[in-house]
């Protein structure tokens, strides 16, 4: 059991948890994450370290609600989750490249403040772009406030900042040579990412975006986060998360997501198209 | 003894006993064990059929050397307590090996009988003996050692680290395993299913593990939780055993489309995560009317006859080469097989066939015949011109083999790794690191549970030599 010593709801369905793991947060780096268990009979579930604190033995996790896994991690009951396993993944390469636009749409957010940070402290000079659909649901922006020299937030019913999507924000920041970025940092649904990379693509700007495909293991055991970048097959859970936004094919990406979200069991799909 | 003498001719007029199984109509509609156990009048006939050959060839074909005529002897004479002593003092996990062992690969293979009749059922009487125990309050305690003031560590809890655990924590050393995953046994937990393994033996077998001392802390992946270096900060000697891990696909196109898995994820699904438990476990599966697994082997084996009990009508097994080369236990062939599980044999993978909705849908092969013999004298499978087919299928596994797992040595540039990243050691078990030694899977490739076993004996005893040696220098 690794006890949950706070949790607090941040955004409608967006929990904060403050997690003892002292192994995990002794080794921790930015851009790594765990697997959750909620409970002895739960699912394995990928989710980003926000922050840690090694003192404390302590990691953070922000988590969205989306479905059956996520509400038992964030209900936490009996105090604590039954497992976590980690730090899994490749820490972000974070090296001083000058001016950085971070992007993050929805619980990306959350993937993404600590890449931000990590960039800030390494002296970057970190613009972040942040979206949700409407107010409430935009995270992390006083935190992020804190270390980024700009905060944009938009959202998609004009209750907060810019009306619209964080790339409309982003297309102006690239326009402006003043403002173009080295390097941009891409989190969120799989068409934001997508979107982020074709408008960075013409100009030739590194873009890192942080892949989520469905995981079990997050060791490199079961090739269930396959992704196919550059043309060639990487499991994200050990090549990733973060990969080159630039070769990432995603459209396979958003079509394996859903594998369980669709109608997966084709045998009864066949029964019943049988049974027409 | 009181066993009544009889003439070899006697006994080799007794004939083979069978297994009783679990009938092939009902089997395929549930998870539980297909082969159900000898009754102790038929182990003790069978038993009676050894003739106890003094050259002992049996014991030769068996890895552990466990003394099979002793055994047999004592189990024909209805001393299960005596044959109990033997097999678990022989064997540390025995009724596991007794399930999933290659029998006829190797202490049947060379049992005397078998060149004139069947040989004798060994593994069958040993499974008999290893349940009865079970049954009848448990394998004898060993009685704790005096404490060496040792600390070991075990890295992965699959068969080769268990049985490295329960050997060190014999002799007295305190053993600390270290397991990725956030249960215990390895491939015996997230690969070999229910119907041939029921998971509340494994759980037997490492509680008898714990009850010796061995602690066991999950959810640790070394080379990312913590590093074999630091490790060896805290321990005086490490023993890895972290398997093979690693899954091999097809590379052919269309293997990224929906509902098409690797062996490991769809059995880690099934059984580690509790998958066939129905459709109302948190894990989901992909569940199709048509299956395809590709492979030969037990992993391939284990894949179809699941997918066969999770709803496949049709359940094909598509394999390169033919019957003879198929490496997964002959029983299991036989079981599938009657389970109505199809194998085609001589096809090669060309394509997966997907939909437009992103889930595959079917997939093209190629069949091969066997061609003229290469200068090892195999004949290798050559394309048969023209004959390209399809099949359909709504759910495909790709049982194709693993490969070292590099999570663990990509962090410890000082083990010394063979080309296909296997860690290599010495003839005790020793790895480059002095007072780092490993075995299993991780050194030998895909094995067996029998040869990781023997490697973690072994092992425990250079280890513990090691240690004595190291402190009588200090
Ligand atoms: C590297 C990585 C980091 C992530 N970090 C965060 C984070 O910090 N905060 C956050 O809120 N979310 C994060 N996610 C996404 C999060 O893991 C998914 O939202 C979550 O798994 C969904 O599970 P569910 O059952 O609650 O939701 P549902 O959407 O209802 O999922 C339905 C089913 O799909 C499967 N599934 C969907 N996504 C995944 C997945 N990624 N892994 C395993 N199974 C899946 C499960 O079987 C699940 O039962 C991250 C994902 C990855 C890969
Ligand atoms: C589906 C299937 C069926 C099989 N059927 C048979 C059979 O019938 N008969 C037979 O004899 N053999 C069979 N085998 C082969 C046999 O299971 C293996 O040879 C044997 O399990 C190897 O044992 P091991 O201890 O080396 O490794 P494993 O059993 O692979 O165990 C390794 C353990 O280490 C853990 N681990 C991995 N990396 C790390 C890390 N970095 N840190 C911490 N822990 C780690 C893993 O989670 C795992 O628990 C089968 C294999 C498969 C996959
Ligand atoms: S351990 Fe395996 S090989 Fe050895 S006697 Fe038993 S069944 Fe035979
Ligand atoms: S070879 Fe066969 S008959 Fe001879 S001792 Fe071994 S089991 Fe008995
Ligand atoms: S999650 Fe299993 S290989 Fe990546």
């Amino acid at each position: 059991m690794f006890p949950v010593i706070s949790n607090e709801q941040i955004a409608p369905q967006v929990h904060r948890l403050v997690v003892v793991a002292p192994r995990v947060a002794a080794r921790r780096r930015p851009g790594q994450f765990v697997i959750v268990r909620a409970s002895p009979e739960g699912e394995r579930i990928p989710l980003t370290i926000a922050d840690a604190d090694a003192k404390a033995g302590t990691i953070t996790l922000i988590v969205q609600a989306v479905g059956a896994s996520t509400q038992d991690i964030v209900a936490a009951r009996g105090g604590g989750l039954e497992d976590v396993a980690g730090p899994l993944g490749e820490p972000t390469a974070i090296g001083l490249v000058g001016r950085v636009v971070c992007v993050g749409g929805g619980v990306g957010t959350a993937v993404l403040f600590p890449l931000a940070k990590a960039l800030a402290e390494a002296g970057n000079e970190v613009t972040a772009v942040i979206g949700g659909r409407s107010e409430p649901l935009v995270i992390l922006r006083d935190e992020l406030g804190q270390f980024c020299t700009h905060v944009l937030v938009t959202t998609e019913d004009g209750s907060l900042g810019r009306k619209g999507f964080v790339t409309a924000v982003l297309a102006e920041l690239l326009a402006a040579p003043g403002s173009r970025p080295a390097a941009v940092y891409a989190v969120g649904p799989v068409p934001m990412m997508k979107a982020v990379s074709e408008l960075t693509r013409p100009l030739a700007i590194r873009t890192i975006v942080s892949l989520n495909p469905i995981m079990v293991d997050g060791t490199g055991m079961c090739g269930g986060c396959r992704v196919t970048v550059g043309g060639e097959v990487k499991f994200a859970c050990v090549d990733g998360p973060e990969f080159d936004g630039h070769k990432v094919n995603y459209d396979e990406l958003l079509s394996r997501q859903n594998t369980y979200k669709e109608d997966y069991c084709r045998l009864d799909a066949a029964v019943k198209r049988a049974g027409q | 003894m009181s066993n009544p003498k009889l003439t070899p001719k006697q006994r080799m007029a007794i004939e083979r006993t069978k297994m009783p199984e679990q009938d092939a109509s009902v089997r395929v509609t549930n998870f539980e064990e297909v082969n159900q156990g000898l009754t102790a009048e038929a182990a003790i006939e069978e038993a009676k059929r050894c003739l106890s050959c003094k050259t002992r060839p049996c014991v030769q074909g068996c890895p552990v050397a466990v003394r099979i005529p002793e055994l047999l002897e004592k189990v024909a004479a209805g001393d299960f307590v005596g044959a109990g002593a033997i097999l678990s003092a022989d064997n540390v996990l025995p009724a596991v090996v007794s399930r999933v062992c290659p029998q006829e690969k190797q202490c049947e293979a060379e049992c005397i009988l078998g060149k004139k009749c069947e040989p004798v059922a060994i593994g069958w009487i040993e499974r008999f003996v290893a349940d009865w125990a079970r049954s009848n309050g448990g394998a004898a305690k060993t009685p704790a050692a005096e404490l060496s003031g040792f600390r070991v560590a075990v890295v992965g809890s699959g068969p080769g680290g268990l049985t490295a655990a329960g050997e060190l924590a014999k002799m007295g050393h305190a053993v600390t395993i270290f397991e990725a995953l956030h249960d215990s046994g390895g491939v015996l937990r997230y690969g070999i299913p229910e119907f041939r393994l029921p998971k509340g033996i494994v759980d037997e077998e490492v509680a008898n593990l714990q009850g010796l001392g061995v602690k066991i802390e999950f959810n640790v992946i070394v080379g990312k939780t913590i590093t074999v270096e630091q490790i060896m900060d805290e321990f005086d000697a490490c023993f890895i055993a972290n398997g093979a891990g690693l899954p091999v696909f097809l590379n052919v196109p269309g293997e990224n489309f929906k509902g098409v898995y690797s062996a490991n994820e769809y059995l880690t699904r099934v059984n580690l995560m509790g998958a066939w438990k129905g459709e109302s476990n948190p894990t989901p599966i992909a569940r199709g009317a048509t299956a395809v697994v590709f492979g030969g082997g037990n992993t391939a084996m284990d894949a179809v006859r699941t997918a066969r009990r999770l709803g496949s009508a049709r359940a094909i097994l598509a394999y390169r080469r033919t019957r003879v080369e198929m490496p997964a236990r002959v029983e299991e062939v036989r079981h599938a097989e009657q389970e109505g599980v199809e194998i085609k044999f001589l096809v090669s993978p060309l394509e997966i066939l997907g939909g437009d909705d992103g889930w595959v849908r079917g997939v093209r092969l190629q069949q091969m015949e066997l061609g003229e013999p290469d200068e090892s004298g195999r004949r290798r499978p050559v394309p048969i011109e023209g004959s390209r087919f399809e099949l359909p299928a709504d759910l495909v596994v790709v049982a194709v083999g693993t490969r070292a797992n590099p999570l663990l040595t990509k962090t410890c540039t000082r083990l010394k790794l063979n080309k296909w990243g296997n860690i290599v050691v010495d003839g005790n078990h020793m790895t480059s690191i002095p007072g780092v030694f490993a075995g299993g899977d991780i050194v030998r490739g895909g094995a067996t549970v029998i040869l990781a076993m023997g490697d973690g004996k072994e092992a425990a005893v250079a280890m513990d030599k090691y240690l004595r040696e190291k402190n009588r220098s200090r």
